[in-house]
């Protein structure tokens, strides 16, 4: 599947919500339904800390695909966190750095990604682009 | 005031209160963060822009005298609201932040040496913190740090234990924006000036919900925020007394807070222009006089009855929610209401609340080292005004069964 492929999945799996409680009660099931990540990776180097939540993000190369995994101490974040990574992990360094994200503005869920300061998923997106700027430079 | 709390027609002076969000009413509980502006204050916002916008003090002509005339006005009207004797006391600064960094950088650079012991508290905001901490790395100083007990209250035989002869200057939150703690600050400023030490009191938290008096408090500074009192954002007061503002030298410099400029040698203005360098906020000096009558003309006893009223209704209804813990249970508190919910991240409640048109506020509350005293990552906080109603704590308790709903 590639980028945009799954963004266009998540935006129809979205589509069938009419109403912000259902909307948020799917996020916090992708929230408690994402695998936990493992201890050793939640390291002060895997941190990305706002001012409300913690999210560790922890990035490794598989063949030619880097992945993610990552985690959050809020599981609306969480969540958030879950779709980040099934749209972004498991590509090529190249298309993680020029993607193209549309598919939180298109939920209604851009506010999360404005907040930078505050729940640090703004920071991991960077941060996820920037790992793959820096395997596409080693590759 | 005979038939106050009349609050229906309070919130009718409050157009924001009217703002619809994602279909909801808005119900706003973040007031100890910034609290809303009436009609008045916007209108003489409007109308200083729209009449009689001018630079001040210099200007010889109609629109300048009338700003400054209506600048100078204020001071005065800050002047009464915290009882100072000397209208040139108050200096006009860009907040509590600013008040306290202008007095760390003058009055602590001058004064303070290697060795000397400034005290704050555990509760402390991280603006009565850090500009301490930067004097201490620059002078060689020591902070000190008055703990507290669980509920939240200044443990007072420790701070008598802590002051000495090296203890120069004592900066006390005068009520916590975290907690809601009232501190016992007249015995606190008592103590402290038997050493002979100065005491700074933040007053951002506590200037819209208490009587101020600095001359019975006997405080040496006071720093506080119109934006927390129903004024504009971008200006505070500091409060000194005269001999300590006379003594301290200018903290920034440039135009108005001179005297007499050559390339030699600068001498500077007098009290209060010397710490009032550059074009001040004007507009908002003068728009904050109307919130400062708009306080006093409800009255600041009855705003603290009510709001009182507000904080005990909210903490008895709170503990309905299983798993609620409180933070924060002082004897003597502002309308802050701080709470955890066992299992269930702050910034999971406050994204749900949102989603009910509830804004309170999460975290950390800019007070980490208290969070880590407490041993908690941050609170969820509903701190309310005089315009908030019992309706809205319904609403508020409707929100969090909600939450635990979603989220259990």
């Amino acid at each position: 599947m590639t980028i945009k492929e799954a963004q266009d999945e998540l935006i129809e799996d979205f589509e069938l919500f009419d109403d912000w409680e259902s909307k948020y009660e799917y996020i916090i099931d992708l929230g408690k339904q994402f695998p936990p990540l493992e201890e050793q990776y939640k390291t002060e180097e895997n941190i990305i800390k706002g001012c409300q939540s913690r999210v560790w993000l922890n990035a490794y190369m598989d063949g030619d695909l880097l992945k993610f995994e990552a985690d959050s101490d809020a599981i609306i974040v969480r969540g958030l966190v879950s779709m980040l990574v099934k749209v972004l992990s498991g590509h090529t360094p190249e298309e993680i750095a020029t993607s193209e994200l549309y598919f939180m503005e298109r939920i209604g869920l851009h506010q999360h990604l404005a907040q930078t300061r505050s729940n640090g998923l703004a920071s991991m997106l960077k941060q996820m682009r920037t790992y793959g700027l820096a395997y596409q430079a080693t590759n | 005031m005979t038939n106050f709390p009349d609050i229906a027609s309070i919130r009718n002076d409050f157009p924001i209160l009217n703002e619809v969000i994602g279909g909801k009413q808005l119900v706003y509980f973040d007031n100890a963060a910034t609290t809303q502006k009436p009609r008045i204050v916007l209108d003489a916002l409007s109308g200083y822009y729209e009449h009689y916008n001018a630079n001040i003090h210099r200007g010889i002509h109609h629109l300048a005298e009338k700003a400054t005339a209506a600048f100078e006005d204020s001071r005065r009207r800050v002047q009464k609201f915290i009882n100072a004797p000397l209208a040139e006391e108050v200096i006009f600064t860009y907040g509590t932040t600013d008040s306290i960094n202008l007095v760390a950088q003058t009055y602590g650079r001058k004064f303070l040496k290697e060795g000397d012991e400034i005290i704050i508290t555990t509760m402390e905001h991280h603006s009565n913190i850090v500009p301490w901490q930067m004097l201490c790395e620059e002078k060689g100083c020591v902070l000190r740090v008055i703990p507290i007990n669980d509920e939240g209250e200044l443990l007072m035989d420790a701070y008598e234990k802590m002051l000495s002869e090296k203890t120069k200057l004592v900066s006390v939150v005068h009520a916590s924006n975290a907690l809601g703690t009232i501190n016992p600050v007249a015995e606190i400023i008592k103590k402290a000036h038997q050493f002979g030490a100065k005491v700074l009191l933040d007053g951002a938290q506590a200037s819209s919900h208490l009587t101020l008096d600095v001359q019975v408090l006997d405080c040496d500074f006071y720093a506080l925020s119109l934006h927390k009192i129903y004024g504009p954002t971008g200006m505070g007061i500091l409060y000194g007394k005269k001999e300590l503002l006379d003594a301290m030298p200018p903290y920034r410099g440039g135009g108005e807070m001179i005297k007499e400029v050559t390339f030699e040698k600068t001498t500077y203005n007098e009290l209060p222009y010397k710490f009032e360098a550059g074009t001040p906020n004007i507009a908002d000096v003068v728009a904050a006089k109307y919130a400062l009558d708009y306080v006093d003309t409800l009255g600041k006893e009855n705003i603290a009855k009510y709001e009182h009223s507000l904080l005990t209704y909210a903490t008895d209804a709170v503990r309905e929610i299983p798993g609620l813990r409180i933070i924060g249970q002082a004897k003597e508190k502002v309308s802050v209401l701080s709470f955890v919910i066992e299992g269930v991240h702050h910034q999971d409640i406050a994204v749900l609340l949102d989603n009910q048109g509830i804004a309170v506020r999460t975290g950390h509350h800019c007070t980490q080292p208290l969070m880590q005293r407490l041993g908690i990552l941050g609170t969820s906080r509903a701190s309310f005004a005089v315009y908030n109603t019992v309706e809205e704590i319904d609403s508020l308790i409707k929100g969090l069964h909600k939450v635990k709903k979603m989220l259990g």
